[in-house]
């Protein structure tokens, strides 16, 4: 299969890879996916006011996959929570000219920015 | 040192130049038609392929007389299968065969049972194989057929030919074996392996593509089949078509190497096997071997690299040419059906990668290569939220996954 240069140069330099500390009340965690499925992304945000300034992931799966998570993580740095939820796979799709079998690799990336989104905002309200 | 460099030697092989040489003539000058009774050309041809037929037969210890040529294994196996329960299926219709065949036997075996024959698929151990006891086991007063494998394709596991070609016999039951993958690689010998049919294919061989052959008793049992192609009579009545002559040739002559060869080609290619394997076991943990330690082919590994997905693994072999262990480069996402029924679970099969080692590779080539593979699966561990956690202690087996 012939992948864009797009996504070989995310899976060549991925962008943010890495963790936050999970335990921090103002990072939240998304982990989307299963393993016997041949993808799990965990993404993380760290959140100062309404905005990200970091983003960290990590995600088991192919090249695709990786790609739309490291492009996740470079696109939500700076965006406000708001900002980010509003972001849409067909946006990841369309960066990384991604081919229709590999179109739920965007829409995970998408579930794991809004499982951390969440899990942020539910750590606000529980601390709160 | 030329780049990429193939590791697959399992999916086909490079034509032997001494085969290709053998090969030549055949195209121009001697290119008469074997079954021209009437003149030299026609003679010289007959002449050729009943050289090859003699190399072949050679080569598994069997008589000239018993070779069928074909254009492969995939046609070998409809024709001894399908050929088999058309001439004894008065006798009973139930077939036993195995859940890791290749796809063509097991392709047929769905065909025979849309046709009303019952058959038994019997389930392999972790390692792939399954035993005279299982065969036994699933033995019926109405079986007329057997069917294992020699060598899985993929996990190069090897099956106890010579005890279930024992108990086939004992029990007047036909034995078949696909022995593409075995041929040239381990001994065969039909007389002392008890084998009713086999069939093997010229170009796991160093031989060309589309020629092949299927080995038919001729006597305790004599065998007889159904032709599957209907015309000239060629082949004893079973394999009507003109003869490949130039295939045939070159069948005959990558038979005769890997007679003459065997030892030199099983010592490199299992020096280099085991050369790679020593270093990536050295370079990483969490590398699982599917098969079976020992008893599986000399120059072939199946590896499962936990914590990494094998599509993202490949896209990171930018030099090798290798076969990935499940089939998710495709759109279904299935992992093999070999590794499946091995008890494999789908998060490792979707990890595996079929290296296969020939005559034609290296020591530095599979330096070059084991480099790569180490330095591909270190990345995509850095990347890897999976290997993550398991560094950190935690089992994945306890996490509730949002499949989808």
């Amino acid at each position: 299969m012939a992948y864009s240069d797009k996504v070989l140069d995310h899976y060549n330099q991925p962008r943010n890879v890495g963790s936050l500390d999970k335990n921090k009340a103002n990072v939240g965690t998304g982990v989307v996916g299963a393993p016997e499925c041949g993808d799990v992304m965990k993404l993380q945000i760290e959140v100062e006011g309404d905005t990200i300034v970091d983003a960290k992931f990590k995600t088991f799966g192919c090249g695709s996959a990786i790609a739309s998570s490291s492009l996740a993580t470079e696109w939500i740095k700076g965006k406000t929570l708001d900002e980010a939820m509003a972001i849409q796979n067909t946006q990841i799709v369309e960066e990384l000219s991604l081919p229709p079998v590999k179109i739920h690799c965007s829409v995970l990336a998408e579930d794991a920015i809004k499982s951390a989104i969440a899990d942020y905002k539910s750590k606000q309200g529980g601390g709160e | 040192m030329k780049l990429p460099i193939y590791l697959d030697y399992q999916a086909t092989t490079p034509v032997d130049a001494r085969v290709l040489d053998a090969m030549l003539p055949y195209f121009r000058e001697t290119f008469g038609n074997a079954a021209s009774r009437s003149h030299a050309f026609g003679w010289a041809a007959e002449e050729a392929v009943e050289k090859g037929r003699k190399q072949v037969a050679s080569l598994i210890g069997a008589s000239p007389k018993e070779i069928v040529f074909t254009s492969g294994s995939t046609e070998g196996i409809n024709l001894a299968l399908k050929g088999a329960v058309e001439m004894y299926g008065q006798k009973g219709r139930h077939v036993i065969t195995t859940l890791v065949e290749h796809k063509a036997v097991l392709d047929t075996c769905k065909h025979l049972e849309k046709q009303g024959c019952e058959v038994t698929y019997l389930q392999p151990d972790q390692q792939g194989r399954v035993s005279a006891a299982d065969v036994a086991a699933a033995m019926r007063e109405d079986t007329i057929l057997v069917a294992v494998i020699w060598a899985n394709n993929e996990i190069g596991s090897l099956n106890p030919v010579r005890e279930i070609g024992a108990l086939c016999h004992e029990r007047g039951v036909l034995f078949f074996t696909d022995a593409t993958q075995a041929v040239g690689k381990v001994p065969v010998d039909v007389e002392a392996d008890h084998v009713d049919m086999l069939c093997l294919s010229a170009h796991k061989l160093y031989g060309p593509k589309g020629v092949g052959a299927l080995y038919v008793r001729r006597r305790n049992p004599r065998v007889r089949l159904v032709a599957q192609m209907d015309g000239g009579g060629h082949e004893r009545g079973m394999r009507s078509g003109t003869l490949n002559v130039p295939g045939i040739v070159g069948l005959g002559k990558a038979c005769e190497l890997c007679q003459q060869d065997y030892e030199k080609d099983r010592a490199h290619g299992s020096a280099l096997r085991d050369r790679f394997e020593q270093k990536l076991f050295a370079s990483l943990d969490y590398v699982h071997r599917n098969g079976h330690p020992e008893l599986r082919l000399p120059h072939a590994t199946n590896l499962s690299f936990a914590y990494v997905e094998g599509e993202s693994l490949i896209m990171g072999f930018k030099d090798l040419a290798v076969s990935s262990g499940s089939a998710c480069t495709s759109a279904s996402l299935e992992p093999s059906h070999v590794l499946r029924a091995c008890g494999v679970g789908d998060e490792l099969a979707h990890s595996s990668i079929r290296f296969s080692f020939g005559r034609e590779n290296t020591e530095e080539e599979v330096d070059y290569a084991a480099e790569q593979v180490i330095q591909a699966v270190k990345h995509l561990r850095e990347l890897s939220p999976l290997y993550e956690m398991v560094q950190e202690g935690i089992d994945l087996s306890t996490i509730e996954w949002t499949g989808h």
